[in-house]
């Protein structure tokens, strides 16, 4: 899967400021690599603050990015459409999809069933990323997403250590 | 009919007196500078623009996913460490994102002041009371959460005279007033289109503070 210190010198070549987070066990791994990249790591205690603490940066002229897992993305749905659709700040989050890529932890997990969905419910333009030779597809993603001032997600396939 | 109902209920619920949301509201109009940002939310927003025009770095965080004006406020404080941000908030809210003050607080953002109105009601949906009266002490949980000052005041005098200092030492600052519910008080209105707003506001914190 993604090496922490790929990413992080991808998130520092993307120009992002600060990465608000509550980790899981792949994002988590992360995050040394990425404070050690620069970029300032804000752990927050339950993903809804991840989206508005987001959008208090942008607004004061920062570049943050989410990072939260899909289980959080579950949990945090007011506050995204609150600073997504409402304010419209173009945030842009690594989403973890837990058990995508190995069931064997959590045979039959509904986050397979509801994610996808979720993410197209709300409206995000959103790229499945299975592994690390896509890193540039990532970082095309967010230039485009930049580029048209919308949201956008790269959801992260997990489950194989 | 609702100032018997006001009495009743305060009494009822044991509540203190404390005092009005506008006479909370009115320090901060007060002492905050020309490039400081006030962020209002529920009833101090409707309040807050009742009391006269907005400023371009007021941020009225209506519509709001409920709770979230700490949230915002942080963000905003550590963008833009120059500018005092000012949180205006009710207790509803504040339970409702409790963990907003430890992240606050691992933060330290020097620049931030917690206000939280404390009327023991979720006042814009009609009052119902909050989780647990008064049972919790959030006075004691920011502190505990690593805010450098934190301060419990139910009297106007001693409100007026900590707000002119609410910045003289490093922050993050927590403060909470006794407020007294308005049972009638309309729920807070949108000024306005808000991405349009949010734009405004982004344009206002990027305008260098003059020096």
């Amino acid at each position: 899967m993604l090496d922490g210190t790929a990413v992080a010198g991808l998130l520092k070549e993307l120009g992002f400021t600060h990465v608000v987070t509550v980790p899981d066990g792949t994002l988590g791994r992360w995050e040394s690599a990425i404070e050690a990249a620069g970029v300032r790591v804000i752990r927050v205690c339950r993903e809804g603050e991840a989206w508005t603490i987001a959008g208090g940066l942008y607004l004061g002229g920062a570049t943050p990015l989410v990072m939260i897992q899909c289980t959080g993305l579950f949990e945090s749905g007011d506050a995204l459409r609150n600073t997504l659709h409402e304010w419209k700040l173009p945030l842009y989050a690594f989403i973890g999809y837990r058990s995508y890529l190995n069931q064997t932890n959590l045979p039959g997990d509904t986050s397979l069933v509801f994610t996808e969905p979720i993410l197209t419910t709300w409206k995000l333009d959103w790229k499945l990323i299975k592994d690390g030779s896509q890193l540039g597809e990532i970082a095309e993603h967010v230039r485009a997403c930049r580029a048209a001032s919308t949201p956008g997600v790269s959801l992260i396939a997990e489950g194989r250590s | 009919m609702s100032r018997l109902f006001n009495k009743f209920f305060r009494s009822a619920a044991g509540l203190p007196k404390g005092m009005t949301t506008a006479e909370a509201l009115a320090p901060v109009r007060a002492a905050r500078r020309a490039q400081d940002v006030v962020i209002t939310t529920m009833s101090a927003a409707k309040v807050w623009m009742d009391m006269g025009p907005l400023h371009p770095l007021d941020h009225v965080f209506v519509p709001s996913c409920m709770s979230h004006a700490t949230s915002v406020g942080l963000g905003i404080a550590l963008a833009q460490p120059e500018r005092r941000v000012y949180v205006l908030n009710g207790d509803g809210s504040m339970l409702m994102n409790l963990g907003s003050l430890v992240t606050i607080g691992a933060q330290a953002p020097k620049n931030l002041a917690v206000i939280v109105l404390v009327n023991g009601v979720y006042e814009v949906t009609g009052s119902q009371p909050i989780p647990g009266g008064d049972a919790a002490d959030f006075v004691a949980i920011a502190a505990a959460s690593g805010f450098q000052h934190s301060a419990k005041l139910e009297r106007t005098n001693q409100w007026n005279w900590y707000a002119a200092e609410l910045f003289d030492d490093d922050g993050p600052a927590f403060v909470e007033l006794a407020v007294v519910p308005d049972l009638d008080r309309p729920a807070p209105r949108s000024p306005g289109p808000a991405a349009a707003r949010a734009q405004q506001l982004r344009t206002a914190l990027l305008t260098p503070i003059p020096r």
